[in-house]
């Protein structure tokens, strides 16, 4: 009888359940997974590096193209690092403008992972709803930074702009008319924060549709029910964050335990799994995506109430404003130098952590006093989760090595740099 | 950020002794420093000592202190030697190996740096230590300790050329199948040293020299900015109040 051997096999690069550009090199035992290899880097493009030979300002728009689903919250670790090494403070106004957009930003990443992670494992009704809701949320981040995805919105100092006072309205065409244009715009009559209030008060119950056609679902619970266990301990010893950690039942949460923007401020939960499942990170993930609406409600409150400026007045890093500049020599002089040369940050190095919709996302900058960093470290929260992979997939079946993918939400923008 | 109590540096320092080369505590922040030879002795006691309890490593990251300080364009001699854009300069990145600046501003090239975050004190902790050959620099692997070094040290592998002694599996991670060099040294060219691609006529990917030329357009500037040179400005308040006769509002 011939003797049987492991089967080698390669899932991806080219895969559509290997979110993005992942290799992965299966030793199979039939079926079952023996050993799981991830070859990685096939996204590299060296942020790192392009940071190192660019003024500080100009590499914020790397941070957006490195998650590329949850954009603003990798500019805010990079642009919190510079500000601790320039020890300055944005103005409060802008801290909560951060804050709700990180939570904006959360509920993309969310519905984003939800989506996909359901189209991986067969529920491919959910992608076009969360899709719908998402639509709307990359509406706020135009209207705030022209851009869909990579707004380059935060800076050090503050935020970019102030929150449009007029929310941007869907014009005619042939396929928006009437009634639909009329319902398209229904929330888009007054204010930007209108507009996003709204959106938060009726999220919950689109939450809810999505847990009805998931959280009881047959098919659902038999694809991630069991699959994937980490237990507390050892998602510690891997350096699990964000979801992963809390799915395993470990309570931490930097927004909470090391609260930064204006977390301190407002009011939420952070929900925690038991079983350290696939099951349980989804289900700690939704309840995120509550919480983070009533976060954004929080904060929608606050910024109606309290105008104000967004941006430090401090021309030695933040440049002035177009009228002054035209209006008066000193701030010429600012905006030039600021434009050709940037800002020299004071020697030193810092470590920066936000928490991320993934896990914990740190820029780890160092500064030799010069106008561009010496070096920037990101740590990528999906790093360390890919890093895992084999641990987590031994003993699996093939369909569940996708399922495992999903449920540790991984992007390559972030993990490959 | 760091929600370190006050005494965080203090334990340290008193628990390790000797063993620390360095204890820094700037912007809330603990940094230690070690030597390679007690690396995995200190990272082992952090993870299983009760009063620090640093169960997860958070990141870990390589370092090149190549060049550390140098910049491109000296502004003070600017003026007389007439316009020039720093656009010849040679700061970390932009010089090769044999243009490398000599008179570094530190001993030692490489280091490896860790961040360590206790959950249990909700503590987070620097870790340094510089790699003794600059030619070939090797670091015990913390691999056994924290099992989520695994990746970041064959990444530090990979673009920094530090050996891991210890790793099982020290293999490239990011780069190409192949590659040759470790990018993100300061002595290696952004713009890389191959092109590649493919050829139809011997119907494969092929690697060629790299054809562009590197282009700065700002280059790197080193400036005294006296607002955060927070000991002059100590020194002159000092000055003032100790000086008689002058109250401050002259």
């Amino acid at each position: 009888m011939a003797e049987i051997r492991n089967y080698t096999m390669n899932l991806g690069p080219q895969h559509p359940a290997a979110h993005g550009v992942l290799r992965l090199v299966l030793e199979m035992d039939g079926e079952t997974v023996v050993r799981a290899d991830p070859h990685v880097g096939l996204l590299h493009r060296g942020t790192e590096k392009l940071a190192e030979s660019k003024p500080f300002n100009q590499s914020i728009g790397y941070m957006d193209r490195l998650d590329y689903v949850s954009m603003m919250c990798n500019e805010h670790a990079y642009v919190r690092a510079i500000e601790q090494l320039l020890g300055i403070e944005p103005p409060v106004r802008a801290q909560f403008i951060r804050t709700l957009f990180d939570e904006i930003t959360r509920i993309l990443n969310h519905l984003m992972w939800i989506g996909s992670n359901g189209l991986d494992l067969g529920a491919m009704t959910l992608f076009l709803y969360a899709f719908r809701e998402r639509e709307l949320l990359v509406d706020c981040y135009e209207a705030v930074s022209g851009a869909r995805m990579h707004a380059t919105y935060y800076r050090p100092g503050g935020v970019y702009r102030d929150l449009p006072e007029q929310m941007p309205k869907h014009k005619e065409s042939r396929w928006t008319k009437d009634k639909d244009l009329k319902r398209a715009n229904e929330w888009r009559e007054g204010s930007m924060l209108d507009f996003i209030e709204a959106f938060a008060k009726d999220f919950p119950s689109k939450v809810d549709e999505y847990e009805t056609l998931l959280t009881d679902n047959r098919i659902w619970k038999q694809r991630t029910v069991g699959i994937g266990v980490v237990s507390p301990e050892r998602a510690l010893q891997m350096g699990f964050s964000g979801p992963m950690l809390r799915g395993s039942g470990i309570a931490w949460d930097v927004r909470k335990k090391q609260p930064y923007a204006m977390y301190r401020e407002v009011d939420f939960d952070i929900p925690i799994g038991k079983n350290g499942d696939s099951y349980d990170r989804y289900l700690v993930r939704v309840e995120e995506m509550r919480q983070s609406a009533h976060i954004i409600r929080q904060c929608v409150d606050w910024l109606r109430a309290n105008p104000g400026h967004v941006m430090l007045k401090n021309f030695k890093v933040i440049p002035p404003s177009r009228e002054e500049m035209k209006d008066d020599m000193e701030a010429l002089i600012h905006h030039f130098k600021l434009f050709t040369e940037g800002y020299c940050v004071p020697a030193g190095e810092t470590y920066a952590a936000v928490e991320h919709p993934k896990g914990e996302f740190g820029c780890y900058l160092v500064s030799d006093g010069a106008n561009k960093p010496f070096r920037v470290h990101l740590r990528a929260p999906g790093f360390a989760h890919l890093s895992s992979m084999h641990e987590m997939a031994k003993g699996h079946m093939l369909a569940d090595v996708v399922a495992i993918i999903g449920t540790q939400d991984i992007v390559f923008g972030e993990i490959d740099r | 950020m760091n929600q370190a109590l006050p005494s965080q540096a203090e334990l340290i320092a008193d628990y390790f002794g000797e063993r620390l080369s360095s204890i820094t505590d700037s912007l809330g922040q603990v940094t230690i420093e070690v030597s390679v030879s007690d690396w995995q002795d200190v990272a082992r006691e952090l993870r299983d000592n009760e009063q620090f309890a640093y169960q997860q490593l958070i990141d870990l990251c390589g370092v090149d202190y190549l060049g550390y300080g140098s910049a491109e364009w000296e502004t003070e001699a600017a003026t007389q030697a007439g316009f020039s854009r720093g656009v010849d300069g040679l700061g970390p990145g932009r010089f090769s190996w044999s243009e490398r600046p000599e008179a570094g501003a530190i001993e030692q090239r490489f280091a490896v740096v860790i961040h360590l975050l206790s959950v249990q004190h909700n503590r987070r902790l620097r870790m340094r230590c510089f790699a003794p050959d600059d030619g070939l620099p090797i670091v015990p692997s913390l691999v056994d300790v924290w099992n989520s070094a695994n990746w970041y040290e064959r990444e530090a592998f990979d673009l920094f050329g530090i050996i891991f002694e210890g790793h099982p599996d020290l293999r490239r991670l990011l780069t190409d199948y192949g590659f040759v060099g470790h990018p993100f040294r300061k002595d290696f060219p952004l713009i890389g040293n191959v092109t590649v691609r493919y050829d139809t006529d011997k119907g494969r990917v092929v690697y060629e020299p790299v054809e562009i030329e590197p282009r700065v357009l700002v280059p790197r500037v080193v400036r005294e900015d006296s607002r955060y040179n927070t000991d002059d400005v100590d020194k002159a308040a000092e000055a003032r109040a100790a000086s008689p006769g002058n109250d401050g509002n002259d």
